[in-house]
Formats: structure tokens, sequence, C-alpha cells
């Protein structure tokens, strides 16, 4: 990530500067002070990395009862997990790969999801899943998918993915409190971000995304590491006289669709960009509700930018090519405000780089 | 109804290179030099692969130091026919099989050319996602006793691998319709930083065969003869009709799980020392040096052939151009679908 607006960009006002890690580390420590319900596992979760160190320090401080590592189980720990929470407890389960959590399938949709609805209303599931999604780095096929549109159609769950570190302290808190299943999405490129986060417990509402930056010709709807390209994007589109406007979507479900009409009623143009692949994706859950609640503000058509229908490539050959890259975002940004923009004098990238920032340390 | 069974284990080779007569394998000396050679070929293309990555010459390696015995002795067990899902730790096993050296090296670079097996050989790509390689062994097992050939399938995972769901349904359906094929549990006491006793509370992890109602057999893993004589065994009674084994080398990982991992950080430096002495290279070398088929010399020979050999498999690997930006789009589906064809076209 080139710049790091974490600063100017953040909800409650604080003064101090920590890593996106250090803010979920911190939501952690809280919630398990605050209430003993709160519990942490998860593969690797007391390990020495302490899923890229986000749970470092939290045995020690809570004991093995209450922070402790699995066997390489994923669909049997969900079920433990929700056998937990519906007998009170609420558990926090840490996956340092989004794409494992896909060995769990079963439990979270046929279990987790239903729970609620199918006893009636009798009990539900307090459980918060953390799901690491990689990129670059030769993370391939397998170790970098954000299945953040397969978990939001799914009725009865929720889904997160923070982009700041005062969104990821609030957020996980308000995961950890929230009484359905919460699908919590970290990208791994963020987790050396850092950002004005406040001390103490908070928690920042679910489904209320975030005007970023403020514009008035075109909407770029985003999150996680797609927000941060988005502003890079902006900033640099001000000199050309293009005024944009970031909408960091902060929760993907409940999806904040008024939040994102009011400023395309504004502007009157839409990209909008996406984490995943943008086949079927969140992107194409927004660009519906605009062309269904917002179609008579649009004076020109939508774009999407997300990955494309392939599997993530391992090559950094390849991987360059892949991720929407700062050139890409300026090309559709021109494309919908129908100008030519070059993106080469405007000093945007075309090809992405492997590694958000130079303390990247790389995967496990 | 009661049921009882045994927990079997064999070792023949012990640490002063000391072979039990009455169990040892008939392996003529040829046999025995070549097994020799490719533990020092795997070694050496190990140490270059390691100090590769510490160059940044290629990615993440996840190395085999120590487990050579277990890769390279039942990997002799099978032939070239027989369908091999490794785990991600088997590059002696893709050794031992005939797999080109610059290949594995392209795949760890981020290649995935390199994970093409030439024709003529059934060896699978690395397998991520642990214990999932499990049930597809079991049904290349039960397509092979579906057509008739004689062909038996072999998978390789971890001691954390039995943990799994796939491994439990896999063995079981292997047992439940009695098919042709190996399971190789390479017991390396440590999943990461989750030691052994934490995955399972299971004495061995080899007896676990004996409720899917085949057997198990616990083998000294760093005990190439021993790894060899029980794989031979398994390989014969699967071509036989006789069903699965469940074949776990105890043995230990010498290395890091994986260049992006510090183990001095969760195991003592002791417990690593002490499996130094029971290394396998050298209790082979102990071995043939009483049988007069080691000297220094002959030693000096196999190394700078092996280096020779990985050397060159630098260079080519090294040589090749890197994939097409385009390639990305080439292998998504067997037939694109419009949306990709025009992606790719747009390119
Ligand atoms: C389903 C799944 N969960 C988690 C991981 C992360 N992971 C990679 S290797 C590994 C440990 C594997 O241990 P073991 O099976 O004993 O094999 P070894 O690494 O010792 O060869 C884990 C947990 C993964 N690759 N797949
Ligand atoms: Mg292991």
């Amino acid at each position: 990530m080139r710049n790091n607006h974490n600063k100017k960009e953040c909800g409650p006002k604080g003064k101090r500067l920590i890593t996106f890690t250090a803010a979920i580390n911190e939501a952690l420590i809280e919630c398990m002070e605050k209430d003993p319900g709160v519990f942490v596992m998860g593969l690797g979760a007391p390990d020495p990395k302490g899923v890229f160190g986000t749970t470092l320090g939290l045995q020690k401080r809570f004991g093995t009862g209450r922070v402790f590592d699995m066997p390489i189980s994923e669909n049997a720990m969900t079920g433990v997990a929700i056998g937990a929470a519906i007998s009170g407890m609420r558990p926090v389960m840490a996956h340092q790969r989004a794409d494992f959590v896909l060995m769990a399938m079963d439990q979270i949709v046929n279990s987790a999801a239903k729970w609620h609805y199918m006893y009636g209303g009798q009990a539900s599931v307090p459980l918060t899943i953390r799901t690491v999604v990689g990129r670059g780095w030769g993370q391939g096929p397998q170790h970098s998918q954000n299945f953040q549109a397969l978990f939001a159609q799914v009725p009865g769950l929720k889904v997160v993915a923070p982009t700041t570190p005062c969104e990821a302290k609030g957020l996980l808190t308000a995961s950890i409190e929230e009484n359905n299943p919460v699908i919590f999405v970290e990208h791994r490129w963020l987790s050396n971000q850092m950002g004005d986060v406040p001390e103490g417990y908070y928690s920042m509402p679910l489904g209320k995304a975030n005007v970023m930056r403020k514009g008035s010709d075109i909407t770029v709807v985003a999150s996680m590491d797609m927000a941060l390209e988005a502003m890079v994007v902006a900033d640099g589109l001000l000199s050309s006289g293009i005024s944009v406007e970031v909408v960091n979507l902060r929760t993907v479900k409940p999806l904040d669709a008024e939040t994102i009409l009011g400023s395309v009623a504004k502007t009157g143009r839409l990209v909008v960009m996406d984490s995943s692949w943008y086949e079927f994706g969140v992107s194409a859950e927004i660009a519906a509700v605009v062309a269904e609640k917002g179609f008579d503000s649009l004076k020109a058509k939508v774009r999407r930018l997300g990955l494309p229908s392939v599997p993530t490539p391992t090559s950094p050959a390849l991987a360059g090519h892949y991720y929407p890259s700062e050139a890409d975002i300026c090309l559709a940004i021109g494309d919908v405000l129908g100008v030519r923009l070059n993106p080469r004098k405007l000093g945007f990238k075309d090809v992405v780089g492997d590694v958000p920032d130079e303390y990247f340390k790389g995967p496990f | 109804m009661t049921a009882s069974f045994e927990v079997k284990s064999l070792s023949i080779l012990n640490e002063k290179g000391e072979a039990d007569e009455t169990l040892m394998p008939s392996l003529p000396d040829d046999d025995i030099k070549r097994i020799f050679e490719l533990m020092v070929l795997s070694r050496t293309f190990d140490e270059a692969a390691l100090s590769l990555q510490r160059e940044g010459r290629i990615g993440t390696y996840a190395s085999m130091l120590g487990q050579e015995a277990s890769q390279i002795g039942s990997a002799l067990a099978f032939e070239k026919s027989d369908w091999i899902f490794p785990s991600f730790r088997e590059m002696a096993v893709y050794i031992t099989m005939g797999y080109p050296m610059y290949m594995l090296l392209q795949y760890w670079s981020g290649d995935e050319r390199g994970a093409r097996a030439p024709a003529g050989l059934n060896i699978f790509p690395v397998c991520v996602p642990v214990g999932t390689q499990i049930p597809h062994a079991v049904g290349a097992s039960m397509a092979a006793k579906y057509k008739g050939d004689k062909a038996v399938a072999c998978c390789y995972f971890g001691d954390g691998g039995t943990s799994k769901g796939d491994f439990h349904e896999g063995l079981n359906m292997a047992g439940v319709f009695k098919l042709p094929v190996v399971f190789i549990c390479q017991n390396n006491q440590w999943a990461i930083s989750v030691p052994r006793r934490r995955q399972s509370a299971s004495k061995t992890l080899s007896q676990k065969a004996y409720s899917y109602g085949f057997e198990g057999i616990q083998v000294d893993g760093n005990d190439v003869f021993a790894v060899y004589k029980a794989t031979s065994e398994a390989v014969r009674k699967a071509r036989g009709g006789g069903g699965p084994t469940l074949i776990e080398c105890f043995t230990y990982r010498m290395s890091d799980h994986t260049t992006a991992d510090d183990s001095s950080k969760y195991r003592s430096n002791e417990e690593v020392e002490s499996w130094k002495p029971k290394d396998p290279l050298l209790r082979l070398k102990l071995f043939m040096e009483k049988k007069g088929l080691w000297n220094e010399q002959y030693q000096k020979g196999v190394e700078e052939k092996s280096k020779t050999a990985v050397e060159q498999a630098i260079r080519k690997a090294e040589s090749l151009s890197p994939p097409e930006p385009a390639d990305m789009f080439r292998y998504a589906l067997k037939s694109p679908t419009p949306r990709q064809a025009k992606e790719m076209e747009d390119f």
C-alpha cells in the first residue's frame, strides 16, 4: 500500500497510532476481560507467531483454558464452537487462511447460520469466525481466497470487513458482542497499516459504511485493501480536477445501502471495487442495489473492478496482473466519467506489487 | 463380540548401522547403493532449496531433512504406474519416482508449470489443504480396482493430517471397499508448532487402522530398510486384493516447518539434538561401511554427482522464461466460459 490514509480516517477520535494487528489484539484482550464467556481457539492461536501477531500474549494473560490450539480439524472445531456458543459461551475462532474455513462450510451454513431460525429463536450462535485473506507473496490459489460473497449469500450470517485499525478494533468487538454468527474478514495486507485507535473498550455498529473521503464527481465503493487503493487513486486524481468520494463498506452484510445510495445521489456516478472475484460478487450486489433503488440518480453506466474469474496465480509474474492496479482503477473512473485519463502520466502504477510494504515479512 | 489387535512395529537397522539379518529385505548391493545415493541427492537438493529461498530465488519451501528414509524407502516400493498422492514435504518421494528436479524448483518458485508431472509418471502435485489428498488416493484406488488394472494408490500425510475428517472418512471407505491403497503417515512429531501429543490421544497413529478394519504398522521412519520392507509388503498385499494398510513412519522433522517458520521458538534444542544420532543417512552409511560398500572416496563421488545434478537443475529452472500473464486464464476451466474468454481476449 502506497500511502497510509488511516491517520486521517478513523471513527472515534483517538490519539494513538497502532497497527491493524495490534488493534485486533487489543479488541480480543478487552473483550476477554469484559466477558468471561469469550474464548479464543484455532490452529496456531497460542503459537509464537500468534495468527500473524493478533493473538500474541493472550494465552499468557488468560491461560490455556481460554486460549488454545486445536488439532487440524477445522470442521469439528467449528461444530465444537457452535456447541459452546449455544451453551452460553462466545467463542472466537481464528483461521490463518480463509481458504481452510471451507472445511467447515457445513457447520457454518447448515448449523451456525440456521440455529436461531430452526429452533424458533430459542437459541442463537454468538460465534465469531476470523478469516485472514492473503495476497501476493506466492500465496497462490489456496492461500489467498476471499469468500465474502459466499458467506454473505447465506441467510443467518453477518460478514464484516474492516479497513482501518480503528475499525478493526471496533468492529471485532461488535462482532464478538453480536448474537449471530459473524464471519470477520481480515486482509493480510492491512496487518502493518498504522492508524489512530482509541484506548479502551468500544464497538462500532455493524451495517454502517463510512464515507472515507468526500467527493462530488464520482463514488467509489470499496473495502479493505481495495479501499486503500481507491484512496491512493482519489488523491492522484485531484490534480486532474476530479473529485472522488470513497465509501468504505466496513460491513459487507448487513450492507449499508443508505450510505451508498446517498453518495450516488450526490455524484451520479459509481465504480464498485471488489476484494474478491467480481463475478457474482459483493460488487454485483452493490451495483444491483444502485440499479434498483438509485437508478434515477445515475448519470452513467456503473463499473465493477475485481479479480477475474480464475484462481489466484502463485507466480509474481502473473499475480501482478491479477489484482486491479491503480491504473485499472483510474481508467475505470475515467470510463464512467467519460474522460480520457492517462494513468502513467498521473503516476499510477499499472502492475501490482507482490507485498504491501517494506515491513511485510510474509506469511507463516 | 470382542475385538483384539496388536500394534505392530518394525525396525531393522539401528543407529549403529547394525541390521537385524532375520528381518532384512533382500536387496542386492547395487540397490543399497542406489538408496544411499538417492538419500544424498535428496539432501543435496533440500540444502540447495533452502539456500535458494534465503537468496530470494524461490518462495517458501518445506524441508524434508531427517525424513529421507521414510520418503525414499517407501517410494522405492512403488511402480511408476502406481498413483502417488504426496502432501507438500515429499521432495525425496518425487526425486525417487524420477520427477525432474528442475521442475520441483520451478514449482517452489511459484511457477505452476512445474507441477505438471511428466508423461508416464502418476505422481500428483503438492497438496496444500492438509489431508484433503487422502480421499483422492482412495478414489484412485477405487478406479484402479474398477478398471481391473494392477495399479495401487499411495497417499502421504503427516501426523497432523490424521486429525482431519478426510483421514477418518477416507480410511473408513478404503476399509469398507477393501481397496488397493497404502497410507503412509510420516509422523515427524510436529505439525507446525503443535506437538504430536496434542494432535491425538492415541498411543500410536498406526493403531487407528484397526478401527477401519485393516492393518496398521509403526515403523522406525529413520530406518530405510524397515520402511522399504513394510511398504513393499503393503504394496504386495494391495496388488493381490488384500486391501489397504496404514504405515506410520516414526521420524522427526529436523528442519523448521517451512522457511517462514522459526521452530526454536517452540521446541527445545535438546529435543532436536537427541534426534541427530538417529539420522537415517548416518546409519545407512555405517551399515554400508561394515559391508565394504562405503568409503571416503565413494562418499566424495556421490556428493560430487549429486551437487552437479542439483546445480544443473537450478540452472535449468532459472533459465526458463516466466509464465505469460495471459497464462492465468488458460487453465481455469477446460473450456472457458464466454466471459472468461472475453477477459482473456481483453487482457
Ligand atoms: C486444512 C488445513 N488447515 C491448516 C493448514 C495450515 N497448515 C499447513 S501445514 C500444517 C501442519 C501439518 O502438519 P503435519 O500433517 O504433521 O505435516 P508436516 O508439516 O509435519 O509434514 C498446517 C496446520 C492447512 N494447510 N490445511
Ligand atoms: Mg508432522
